[in-house]
């Protein structure tokens, strides 16, 4: 027997919230999936670090979904009993570690904008979200930093490491405009203050990304066509194997706690 | 009515001195109080609510911080106290005491600089060995054993030691 999907009343403050703690569940869930196998210690601390900080941070805003649309749901439902078309989070963050270089470029592209996005949501209306936004802001701040002396290290280095790098910035790149746009529902929480509009921060992304790629010896692609469908849940085939390993024991054992 | 408030402030005050003797499960020489987790302690209608606040979003001590808190408080004899957390405003290093710095340096972890804008976060940092007091260290890891830690090396005693991030 296995643990039905549940309902989710998505009103444009739930369903937002729920966009957000899905990107950190997530990528923090991927981060997670290195855990003893990272090229080396310091590494493999590093990457459960910011994983944890992710996790964190998911928890406040399931729980602040689950307030919101108060209903029987609660974090550990969101997480673990809605499939895959009720994710909503970037397509970005469900795609594959692949190799060291890709999970690094992942998470700079990521990184930069949630430093950059949190700390503007420190202002909203909204006095839970500027709370947890406080929080986030410096936590994704240091995540910035340190995958910038990653992909300068990387790009910089031997004619693998640069090869691998740019490898994956090619692949990544098409996948970074989804976190700066925005649909209708967001739309109205933007007039109203409680969301910022991230297409406002995509200039000042794109000079920190810009900055490092460069210091890299790196370089961006011209192709600006960019794929979406993460927000309204069409994902990439991946997340559905990552769900079914997230998932797993609630599934099978519906209500199981330990 | 006087009593009432009398007793009220006398529980708080009770409260306060319970749960402030909590340490870190992952730092035991630290209690909260030093650490600034513990943020305020009220009384409604008699029974105790006790705010604390996170370190670092994921911290995985505090379901166990909220937890001792509790049977902290049972055990000075007030029962089933309230524990809630606040994120507002965000924790910072700088509510650590001047005494819990101290504290950490003799545990053998650099407390975190007094310094508290972003450019710590990001800039040049000086950081002391805890162990010979030297200031030629090096970073060894952004990250250490648990979130709130970074990993450094001290190259005069050579040895690593953990340094409290500036946060």
């Amino acid at each position: 027997m296995t643990a039905a999907n549940i309902q989710v009343s998505e009103t444009p403050l739930v369903l937002y919230t729920l966009r957000r703690a899905d990107d950190a569940l997530i990528l923090g869930h991927r981060l997670s999936e290195w855990c003893g196998h990272a090229p080396m210690l310091e590494e493999d601390m590093a990457l459960a670090n910011m994983g944890l900080d992710l996790l964190g941070q998911a928890r406040e805003l399931y729980s602040y979904a689950a307030k919101v649309e108060g209903k029987d749901n609660d974090e550990d439902k969101f997480a673990y009993l809605r499939d895959v078309r009720q994710y909503r989070n970037l397509l970005l963050l469900e795609q594959p570690n692949g190799d060291f270089a890709r999970t690094m470029v992942r998470q700079f592209f990521y990184a930069a904008f949630a430093d950059l996005y949190w700390r503007a949501m420190m202002r909203s209306t909204d006095a839970t979200l500027a709370a947890i936004a406080a929080k986030s802001e410096k936590e994704s701040a240091y995540h910035v930093r340190h995958c910038s002396e990653w992909i300068i290290r990387l790009g910089d280095g031997t004619e693998e490491s640069h090869r691998r790098t740019q490898a994956a910035i090619d692949e990544l790149w098409a996948f970074t405009g989804e976190m700066f746009s925005v649909d209708d529902s967001e739309r109205g929480l933007i007039d109203t203050g409680i969301a910022i509009d991230p297409a406002t921060l995509r200039p000042q992304w794109l000079k920190t990304v810009s900055g490092v790629v460069r210091e890299a010896t790196l370089v961006l692609p011209d192709n600006n066509w960019m794929q979406q469908g993460g927000r309204s849940g069409r994902h990439s085939e991946h997340l559905g194997h990552l769900l079914s390993e997230l998932q797993s024991m609630q599934r099978t054992f519906p209500g199981a706690t330990w | 009515m006087v009593t009432a408030i009398h007793s009220d402030t006398d529980l708080r005050r009770r409260a306060w001195e319970a749960a402030s003797q909590v340490v870190d499960p992952e730092i035991p020489v630290l209690t909260i109080a030093d650490l600034g987790v513990l943020r305020d302690v009220e009384v409604h209608e008699g029974r105790v609510e006790v705010a604390i606040t996170p370190t670092y979003s994921g911290c995985p001590a505090m379901n166990m911080i909220a937890l001792e808190i509790e049977l902290a408080l049972e055990r000075a004899g007030m029962p089933r106290p309230t524990i809630r957390t606040v994120l507002s405003p965000a924790w910072t290093t700088d509510w650590m005491s001047e005494d819990g710095r101290n504290k950490l340096r003799k545990y053998g972890i650099a407390p975190p600089q007094a310094s508290h804008s972003r450019r710590a976060l990001f800039g040049e940092q000086q950081v002391a060995c805890p162990q010979c007091g030297s200031q030629d260290t090096e970073v060894l890891s952004e990250f250490g054993s648990t979130s709130c830690k970074a990993l450094w090396r001290c190259k005069a005693c050579r040895e690593p030691f953990d340094y409290f991030k500036c946060h």
